[in-house]
């Protein structure tokens, strides 16, 4: 009980945390939103409405600091993420709402492959240590060192380009009903097929390595000798008593890396112009849309949050010692 | 640090590897100290690293062209005159990446370092004090833990007018310092119950001594792991960020070459040379920090060690390879540090390690 006190009180520390830092990011920066905005419509803003505007964007030069803060604060609380610049009168919860599936619908599928294909051929390598699978592991390091964005680029000169099998850019083709229809599926299978082979490549040797050396450590345990000595078939030792207390950081990990599935691809969706939360910030920094830039830091830090309680349960759940400690 | 966590569990320290056993020869000493260099991954990896900083160090003096000048060969393919081609202003591509060099292992030096030494402050302080400060520091460190760093740091980088290369190590190394310090709190603290510190601190040793003396050299594998990881991130990140443009585009780096071949289309007309180079720099380098870290890995960790025979070694001697046990052929000459095995599985069954103890 008291160990899910503490934590709750850690989760509520990172959120004010977070909120605070969000808070100040635009107030800290150089440059005037609301005057950028004024250039952008050149013109077409009435003097009238400058003060507004300020007041609208939670900028209020009347307003002290601190009341700007409490006001911030009712507004995170209510929801409101506020206005975003670029795209004018869209509400910044409405520009999240529709890149977010694109993003969590991609990024999560591929961080799923390559958990599940990365814990088994990390069970393969360690339970095969000293054979030739050990040669399996500098190959996949060298794809992930390589920066992700890099590797896309190169499938995009390869396969959109010179071989145009998939389209290069994109979330699925424009001008499609979007929806569950056959075509509109069967698009978006096509344009995401890259950018998942990316992450998919690149974040697989992490989950190899980390299965192999807990595979490694595990199978030295005395119960996997008795196991053998017991005549046990190898694949019901490796998968039933190795690999299955193996797997525990694993899936402890998983969960964390669910966080990082709003945030990982940023670059990704830059490259591939894919229609997500990364091209959506991207766009916010260009456009020095601070309320937008604000709501998606704010959405990313939300997730990874979300994932740390996740996996704080899982955990709590798969191993009853720390069930027991708390 | 998304490339690649280190495990607390898996960095567990064998005791036997930190506190060196009492009564060890000195020719046993002198095996120990080369482990980490004769490990192959390792010395590969200290190689390329090497080679990388002596080319950051006289990279701008041996580029065979100034980066920025440009000529009449536009967007030409690798020649005798442009060994990497040129890009389309007719810059020598080759000297940018020699130029750009620099400024990328000063990027990962400084954010390395300075990470680090933040990483030891917060962690071992908070590992030693216990009590109210452990928590405060801890929950410090796990704020910055949770909190997204890439979105952060493009979002902070692009707002400072022109970041060079030092800001953006510098808040590199200010959001990526709490891993390292977790890894080392969680050391510290399974260290400060083990009896060599007690020994320490009941013949009156300072505080600062235990620290500077017992505590640190026992901790050092775990330093020089979290050293290298944030390297290699602060590597990937400073070309992330130069090749999305929210860095000065005045000083050359790795990202800055990928910045200019994606916004002017290097793909679409097929101009490989251009982008191709600059990330297979960043990947083998990348490569080589990791390979370092696979060795301080094994070296700390005895069990990821390939223990006793390959396999290939076990199927000659007509023994079927099995995980969990470790063939012993008396003839082979392993490295026994004793003249007779006999002796050494003495040795071992008095060094067998103590039941884990649970590192929080």
């Amino acid at each position: 009980m008291k160990f899910l006190l503490r934590r709750i009180g850690f989760y509520a520390l990172t959120f004010w945390a977070a909120v605070t830092i969000n808070f100040f990011i635009p107030r800290l920066m150089k440059g005037d939103p609301v005057q950028s905005l004024i250039n952008r419509y050149q013109g077409q803003i009435s003097t009238d409405a400058v003060h507004s505007l300020y007041v609208l964007f939670g900028l209020d030069k009347n307003q002290s600091l601190w009341d700007q803060y409490w006001q911030y604060w009712g507004q995170i609380l209510h929801g409101d993420l506020g206005t975003s610049f670029t795209l004018f009168p869209t509400p910044v919860s409405e520009v999240i709402k529709t890149s977010l599936p694109w993003t969590i619908g991609l990024v999560g599928i591929a961080t799923i492959i390559a958990v599940v294909l990365g814990s088994l051929v990390g069970v393969l390598i360690g339970w095969r240590r000293g054979t030739w699978a050990d040669s399996i592991l500098p190959v996949t390091t060298f794809f992930s060192s390589v920066p992700y964005f890099w590797l896309g680029l190169l499938f995009i000169a390869l396969f959109a380009v010179t071989w145009p099998i998939f389209p290069g850019s994109g979330g699925a083709t424009p001008g499609l009903e979007q929806g569950w229809n056959w075509d509109f599926i069967v698009s978006v299978v096509q344009h995401g097929f890259l950018p998942a082979l990316t992450i998919v490549l690149s974040s697989i040797a992490g989950w190899i390595l980390g299965m192999r050396n807990m595979m490694v450590t595990v199978a030295s345990e005395d119960y996997v000798t008795v196991a053998q000595a017991k005549g046990l078939p190898e694949r019901l030792v490796m998968f039933g008593y190795a690999a299955r207390n193996a797997i525990l950081p694993q899936v402890s990990g998983f969960a964390l890396s669910l966080g990082f599935v709003v945030s990982g691809s940023l670059v990704m969706e830059l490259v591939f112009s894919y229609p997500g939360i990364g091209y959506a910030l991207f766009n916010a920094i260009g456009g020095h849309d601070y309320p937008l830039m604000q709501g998606i830091f704010l959405v990313i830090t939300l997730s990874v949050l979300v994932a740390n309680i996740l996996a704080d349960v899982v955990y709590v759940f798969l191993d009853p010692r720390t069930r027991q400690e708390a | 640090m998304s490339n690649m966590p280190l495990d607390p569990a898996a960095v567990a320290l064998d005791p036997e590897t930190q506190v060196d056993p009492v009564g060890t020869g000195a020719a046993k000493k002198a095996r120990k100290k080369f482990v980490f260099v004769r490990n192959g991954k390792s010395m590969t990896g200290l190689v390329i690293l090497v080679i990388f900083t002596i080319l950051g160090i006289i990279g701008p003096w041996i580029a065979p062209q100034d980066p920025n000048a440009s000529s009449l060969d536009l967007l030409v393919g690798p020649s005798s005159a442009h060994w990497l081609g040129t890009d389309q202003l007719g810059r020598d591509v080759f000297s940018q990446l020699l130029v750009g060099t620099r400024g990328v292992m000063l990027v990962g030096l400084i954010a390395g370092v300075v990470a680090t030494l933040l990483a030891v402050l917060f962690g071992v302080t908070a590992g030693f004090l216990g009590g109210i400060g452990d928590e405060t520091l801890s929950a410090l460190a796990n704020i910055v833990l949770v909190i997204p760093q890439i979105p952060l740091i493009i979002i902070i980088v692009s707002q400072l007018e022109n970041a060079g290369n030092v800001v953006v190590a510098l808040v590199l190394a200010f959001t990526g310092w709490a891993w390292g310090a977790r890894v080392l709190r969680a050391q510290t603290l399974s260290l400060r119950g083990r009896d060599f510190i007690e020994a320490a601190r009941a013949s009156g040793e300072s505080t600062w001594r235990i620290v500077w003396f017992e505590t640190l050299p026992n901790l050092t594998a775990i330093i020089a792991s979290s050293f290298v990881s944030t390297v290699t991130f602060a590597v990937l990140a400073q070309t992330t960020l130069s090749f999305v443009g929210v860095m000065s585009l005045t000083d050359w780096s790795w990202g800055t070459v990928l910045y200019w071949a994606q916004s002017n289309q290097a793909l679409n007309q097929g101009a490989w040379w251009w982008f191709v180079p600059a990330g297979l720099l960043v990947a083998i380098l990348g490569m080589s920090l990791t390979l370092i870290n696979f060795g301080i890995d094994e070296f700390v960790n005895p069990r990821l060690r390939l223990a006793g025979m390959s396999a290939g070694q076990m199927r000659k001697h007509g023994i079927r390879p099995r995980i969990g046990f470790t063939a012993k052929v008396r003839d082979l000459p392993r490295t026994y540090a004793h003249p007779t095995p006999v002796l050494a599985q003495q040795a071992a069954a008095t060094s067998t390690p103590e039941p884990k103890e649970a590192v929080r």
